[in-house]
C-alpha cells in the first residue's frame, strides 16, 4: 500500500499529466478524422502489401507515398501489428475504408507512438534550471513547461482529431534539442538526421542545426572576445558527424540507390505543381501578399485602372489546390519563395555563427528559420507553425520577453488551425480546449514572471482580445448571413490574415530580440 | 481567489471530457421500437411543446399517435441539439454549484479546493449517464446542491427553494428531503421555538407551499389530473424493484423470491419499514445536533438507505448518493473515492448496454489518476483519516487489540478493486452460461450491493459516534 501512496502521491505529477493527457486522447478517439486518415491507412496498405520497389510508384490512390523512407518503415512496422485488428485495411484497393476497428488501431498508434513525445519532455524538462521556481509545485517552470509540452493544444487537435503522427516526430526534434542542451551533440545529430528521414520538412531547420554543429562543436574553443578561434577546429568531430549523416542516409535512401528510383522519391517527395497557399489559407507573409493583391485588385476595378477582361478566372480563394497567378503584384513562383526563405534565414543563421550562445543561442535560430521557413515557403500548411512553437516552449519558461513572444504566436498559431475543424460536434471540443490551453499558458507565464513588468502592451492584449469577436463572426454571424452564398470564403480568409499579423509580429519581434542580444563575451554565462 | 485560473482550467476540463463523452453512443440508439432515454426527453420535449397542459399527463391515448409521427426520430444534427441542451444545463446550474460549494469550503488550501472541484466534475458517474446515456440529472442534482448550499450558510429560505425546485424538476429528490427536513427543523429548534425559531419555520413552510403551488398550479384544475400526475411520478403498481439493480430486494431475490412470494401490499410495507428503520437514528441526531457536516453525512447515509430499501429503484438513482458524497470528498477523500468508484461500476450492465465502454474506463481512470494525486489518498488512511477514532477508541474499551482497522480496510479496497477489474474484463469478454443469461449482471449487482451496506455502516458509524468526539472535545476545552 506504502509503494502504491509512494507512486500515486503528489511527487510524482509528471506520471500525473502524461496519463491524464493521454486518457484525453483516448475520449478523443470518436472525433472527426481529415483525409489525412486515408493517407495512412493507404500508406499502411501499400508498404504491407507491395515489394519495396513499388512503394513510391504506386499510385491507386491519390494519396501516394510522399514521406521519405524511414516513415515508409515505420507504417510498414504498424502494418504488422494492424494485421490483429483488420486484415481489410491493408488491401490497397479498399479505398476510404474505416471499419472500427481500423479507427481504433490508427488511433491508438499514434497514441502509443507519443511516448517518445513523453520521454522527449521530460529530457527537456531536466534542461530547465528552477531558479526561479517558488515552492508552490504549480509555479515550478519545470511544471509549467510540461503542461504547455503535453497538453499543447495545437498537437493534440491535429494529432488526434485531424489525425496525424506529429506527437513522435517532434519528441525527436525535441529530444534532439535536448541532448543539445546536455552537451551530447553527436546523439542530438545522429536523431535529427533520424528525423530528416522521417519527414523532410525539417529540412527547414536543417541550417540551424548544421551552422551550430559547425561552429560549436566542431570548433572546440572561443577565444575570450566571443569570436572564432580558427585553430580549435576538429577535423574528428567533422568526420564523425558526416560519418553519423551519411550512415543514416545510406540506411534510409541505400535500397532506393540500388533500385535506381531516386529521383522518382524526390519528385515524390519535392513536389512543385501544388499552389502557392494550401487549400487554407496559412497565415503566412503570402497570405497578407495575396489578400493585398486581391483589395488593390478590387480598387483597380472600382477605379477602371484595371480591365476586367485580363483578370485571370482561376481565384485562389476558392479553396482548389492548383497554379495561381495574382492580378495586380507580380506572380510568385516557388524560385522566389525559396530564395526570400534563404534570405529570411541569414541573419539567424549569421547570428548563430559570430554570435554563439551555446545552446540557447541554438535554439533561439531553430525557431526564426522555422518561423522564417513558414513565412515564405512554398506550399505551407498551417500545421507547420507546430515546428516553431513546440521549441519555443522551452524558451518561455525561461525570459518573460520570450514568454511574450511565445504567446502570442502559440494563441494566433492555434486560432489558425481552427478551420482543420470545421463540423459541428467537434466546434465545443476545439473552444474549450482552446480556452482551456490559452487561460492556462497566459495566466500561468504572467504569474511565474510577475515579478517583471508585464508580458503584454495594450496593443497586444488588444489584438489577442480581438480573437475572440473574430471566432464569434467568422463561425456563428456569418454562416447565417446572405454574403455566405456570394463569398464563402470570407472566414478563412479573415483568420489568416488576423493570424499572419500575429505571427509576422512575434517573428519580427524575436528576430529583433536575438539581433540585439549582447554577445556572450560581454554578459553573465547563462 | 487566487490561482483562479486553476478553477477556470479545472471547469473546462470537466466540459471537454462531458462534449466528449457525448461524441459517443446514447442510450436506446438505433433500437426501435423502444429506443431509449434518448427518445424519451425527446419525447417529452415533443409532448410539452406540441400539447397543452391538461393532456400532458395523459400521452398514451391511441388517437394520439398520429401526433407522434416524430417518434424514433435520430439524425446527427437532432443528436447535436440535444447534446448541447445537456451541456447548458449542465453549465448553467450543476457546474456553477460545485464551483461555489468547492471554493467555500473551509480550512483547506486553495490548491485542495480546485483538485476538490476538479474531482467532482470528473466524477465519472454523472458524466456517464448525463452525457453518455443521455438525462439531465445534473439540473436536479445541481438544484439540490444550490440548496445545500444555501442551507449550510444559513441561507435557509434560498436554500429551500432551491431544494424545492429539485423536487418538482425530478421527484427522485424526495430521497435528500429528510435531511433537509431535520436539519432545518433542528435549527429551529436550537433557535428556541417561542421566538425565532417559530418565524423562521413559518417562513420555511412558506417558502416551500408557495413553490410547490407555483409548479404544481397548471395541473391543479382537476382533481382526476393531480392524482393522474401522482400516479405517474409514484408507480407503485410497478413493483419492488424492476431490471437488475444494486439493491437489496433484488440481491435478496438471488436467494429468495420475495417479489413472488409476497403479496403486493406486503412488500411495500417492508420496504417503507426498513428505509425508515435504517435512516432514523440519522435523522433524529441531526435534529438534535444540526451541523452542515453532520448535514452532509445524513444525506449520504439518508439517500443510501433509500437506494437500498426502497421500492421501484433504479441503477442510476445511485447518483442521489454520490452527489452527497463528492461533498465530503475533502474530508474523507479515500473512502469517498472507493465509494465513487463502486457507484459507477454499479452501473456497469447500463454503460455497456448503451455501447459506453471505452468512454467509461477511460474517465473512470481519470478519476482515480485525479482524486490519488490531488489527495494523496493512499497515504490517508489512519484512523483519524477515516474519522473512525472515536469508534475505534470505543470498541478498543472492550477489544483492547482492536488496532488494524486501517489494514483491514485497505486490504479491503485491494480486493474490491481486484473484484471490479475481473468482473468488468469478464462481462466484457466472456459469454454467460446458457442457464444463467443474467449471471455477470447479477454479480455486479451483488458485488455493489455488499459494497453499498458496507459504505451504509461506516457513515452511520461517522454519523453517530461523531457528536461523542465534538462533546467531549468542548468538555476538554
Amino acid at each position: 500500500m506504502a509503494a502504491l501512496g509512494i507512486a500515486t502521491g503528489g511527487s510524482n505529477w509528471f506520471s500525473a499529466l502524461a496519463l491524464g493527457v493521454t486518457l484525453l486522447k483516448c475520449l478523443l478517439i470518436p472525433t472527426y478524422h481529415s483525409t489525412d486518415f486515408e493517407v495512412h491507412r493507404n500508406w499502411l496498405a501499400i508498404t504491407h502489401s507491395l515489394p519495396i520497389s513499388q512503394w513510391y510508384y504506386e499510385a491507386t490512390s491519390e494519396w501516394t507515398l510522399d514521406y521519405p523512407p524511414f516513415f515508409a518503415w515505420f507504417e510498414y512496422a504498424l502494418s504488422h501489428v494492424a494485421k490483429y485488428f483488420d486484415q481489410e485495411m491493408l488491401n490497397v484497393r479498399n479505398l476510404n475504408y474505416s471499419s472500427s476497428r481500423t479507427l481504433l488501431f490508427q488511433r491508438f498508434s499514434v497514441i502509443f507512438t507519443d511516448a517518445l513525445f513523453v520521454y522527449a519532455v521530460h529530457e527537456c524538462c531536466k534542461c530547465i534550471d528552477g531558479k526561479k521556481a517558488g515552492k508552490e509545485l504549480t509555479e515550478k517552470p519545470k511544471f509549467i513547461l510540461s503542461v504547455l509540452l503535453l497538453w499543447n493544444f495545437g498537437l493534440l487537435i491535429v494529432d488526434h482529431i485531424h489525425f496525424q503522427y506529429n506527437g513522435f516526430l517532434s519528441g525527436l526534434m525535441l529530444l534532439s534539442i535536448a541532448r543539445f542542451f546536455q552537451k551530447r551533440h553527436m546523439e542530438g545529430a545522429f536523431l535529427f538526421a533520424v528525423l530528416l528521414h522521417f519527414k523532410h520538412i525539417y529540412l527547414y531547420v536543417a541550417p540551424a542545426y548544421g551552422v551550430y554543429l559547425l561552429r560549436s562543436y566542431c570548433f572546440t574553443a572561443n577565444k575570450p572576445d566571443g569570436s572564432i578561434r580558427w585553430n580549435s577546429f576538429s577535423f574528428v568531430r567533422l568526420i564523425s558527424l558526416g560519418l553519423i549523416v551519411f550512415l543514416v542516409s545510406a540506411l534510409s535512401l541505400g535500397p532506393f540507390l540500388a533500385l535506381n528510383q531516386l529521383p522518382q522519391v524526390f519528385s515524390r517527395l519535392f513536389p512543385f505543381k501544388r499552389g502557392l497557399c494550401h487549400a487554407y489559407w496559412a497565415p503566412n507573409f503570402w497570405a497578407l501578399y495575396s489578400a493585398l493583391d486581391k483589395v488593390l485588385s478590387v480598387i483597380g476595378l472600382e477605379l477602371k485602372l484595371l480591365d476586367p477582361n485580363k483578370i485571370p478566372k482561376a481565384s485562389m480563394t476558392s479553396g482548389l489546390v492548383q497554379q495561381f497567378q495574382h492580378t495586380v503584384l507580380p506572380s510568385v513562383t516557388p524560385l522566389a519563395t525559396f530564395i526570400c526563405t534563404l534570405i529570411a534565414m541569414l541573419p539567424s543563421v549569421f547570428c548563430l555563427w559570430f554570435k554563439p550562445q551555446g545552446p540557447r543561442g541554438f535554439l533561439r535560430c531553430l525557431i526564426l528559420c522555422a518561423l522564417s521557413s513558414f513565412m515564405f515557403g512554398w506550399h505551407v500548411h498551417e500545421k507547420a507553425i507546430l515546428l516553431a512553437v513546440l521549441p519555443m516552449s522551452l524558451l518561455s519558461v525561461g525570459k518573460a520577453v520570450d514568454a511574450s513572444i511565445f504567446l502570442i504566436l502559440t494563441t494566433t498559431g492555434h486560432y489558425s488551425l481552427f478551420p482543420l475543424l470545421f463540423t459541428a460536434p467537434e466546434l465545443p471540443i476545439k473552444i474549450v480546449l482552446m480556452l482551456l490551453f490559452t487561460t492556462y499558458s497566459i495566466s500561468s507565464l504572467k504569474t511565474l514572471f510577475r515579478k517583471e513588468k508585464p508580458l503584454f502592451t495594450w496593443m497586444e492584449t488588444f489584438y489577442l482580445l480581438g480573437l475572440g469577436p473574430l471566432e464569434v463572426f467568422c463561425e456563428f454571424v456569418f454562416p447565417f448571413t446572405s454574403w455566405n452564398l456570394k463569398y464563402p470564403f470570407i472566414p478563412l480568409l479573415l483568420t489568416s490574415v488576423y493570424c499572419a499579423v500575429g505571427i509576422t509580429y512575434a517573428w519580427l519581434k524575436l528576430y529583433v530580440s536575438v539581433l540585439t542580444d549582447p554577445p556572450v563575451g560581454k554578459t553573465k554565462k547563462q | 481567489m487566487e490561482k483562479w485560473y486553476l478553477m477556470t482550467a479545472a471547469v473546462l476540463l470537466g466540459l471537454t471530457v462531458r462534449w466528449t463523452v457525448s461524441l459517443n453512443s446514447y442510450s436506446g440508439a438505433g433500437k426501435p421500437p423502444m429506443f431509449g432515454d434518448y427518445e424519451a426527453q425527446r419525447h417529452w420535449q415533443e409532448i410539452t411543446f406540441n400539447l397543452p397542459i391538461k393532456q400532458w399527463a395523459k400521452f398514451i391515448n391511441p388517437d394520439w399517435i398520429a401526433l407522434h409521427t416524430s417518434r424514433g426520430y435520430e439524425s446527427q444534427a437532432h443528436k447535436l441539439f440535444m447534446r448541447a441542451t445537456v451541456l447548458i444545463a449542465d453549465l448553467l446550474i450543476y457546474i456553477p454549484a460545485v464551483v461555489l460549494y468547492c471554493c467555500c469550503l473551509k480550512e483547506i488550501s486553495t490548491k485542495k479546493k480546485i483538485a476538490s472541484a476538479l474531482c467532482i466534475l470528473l466524477y465519472p458517474g454523472l458524466i456517464l449517464i448525463d452525457y453518455g446515456h443521455f438525462q439531465y440529472n445534473s439540473v436536479s442534482l445541481g438544484f439540490a446542491l444550490w440548496g445545500v448550499l444555501g442551507v449550510s450558510y444559513d441561507w435557509d429560505l434560498l436554500g429551500s427553494l432551491a431544494f424545492c425546485l429539485a423536487i418538482n424538476y425530478k421527484q427522485m429528490e424526495l430521497y435528500h428531503s429528510l435531511p433537509f427536513f431535520c436539519f432545518l427543523l433542528g435549527k429551529c429548534f436550537k433557535k428556541g421555538l417561542k421566538g425565532k425559531g417559530l418565524v423562521l419555520l413559518i417562513k420555511l413552510a412558506c417558502t416551500v407551499v408557495a413553490s410547490f403551488v407555483l409548479c404544481w398550479l397548471p395541473f391543479f384544475t382537476e382533481r382526476e389530473q393531480t392524482l393522474q400526475v401522482l400516479r405517474r411520478l409514484f408507480p407503485v403498481d410497478r413493483g419492488l424493484f424492476e431490471d437488475k439493480v444494486a439493491n437489496i430486494w433484488c440481491s435478496f431475490s438471488v436467494f429468495l423470491k420475495i417479489r413472488d412470494i409476497l403479496p403486493h401490499h406486503i412488500q411495500i410495507m417492508i420496504s417503507f419499514c426498513f428505509t425508515f428503520l435504517s435512516l432514523l437514528p440519522a435523522c433524529i441526531k441531526l435534529t438534535l445536533h444540526p451541523s452542515p457536516k453532520g448535514f452532509r453525512f445524513t444525506l449520504v447515509s439518508c439517500a443510501l438507505s433509500f437506494f437500498l430499501f426502497s421500492f421501484q429503484v433504479h441503477e442510476k438513482s445511485i447518483l442521489l448518493v454520490s452527489l452527497p458524497v463528492c461533498l465530503v470528498l475533502s474530508e474523507i477523500p479515500f473512502m469517498s473515492t472507493w465509494f465513487l468508484l463502486v457507484s459507477t461500476f454499479s452501473m456497469l450492465p447500463l454503460l455497456l448496454k448503451d455501447e459506453l465502454l471505452m468512454p467509461s474506463v477511460v474517465t473512470v481512470m481519470a478519476f482515480f489518476i485525479a482524486c490519488a494525486t490531488s489527495f494523496s489518498i493512499f497515504e490517508k488512511t489512519s484512523e483519524e483519516e477515516l474519522q473512525l477514532k472515536c469508534f475505534s477508541t470505543s470498541v478498543r474499551k472492550y477489544f483492547t487489540c482492536f488496532t488494524f482497522l486501517p489494514r483491514i480496510i485497505q486490504h479491503l479496497f485491494l480486493l474490491s478493486v481486484i473484484t471490479m477489474i475481473l468482473l468488468t474484463m469478464m462481462t466484457v469478454t466472456l459469454d454467460p452460461p446458457q442457464k444463467l443469461p443474467d449471471l455477470f449482471s447479477v454479480l455486479v449487482c451483488f458485488v455493489s450491493c455488499l459494497h453499498f451496506l458496507f459504505f451504509l455502516v461506516y457513515f452511520n458509524i461517522i454519523i453517530m459516534w461523531d457528536s461523542k468526539n465534538g462533546r467531549s472535545q468542548k468538555k476538554i476545552n
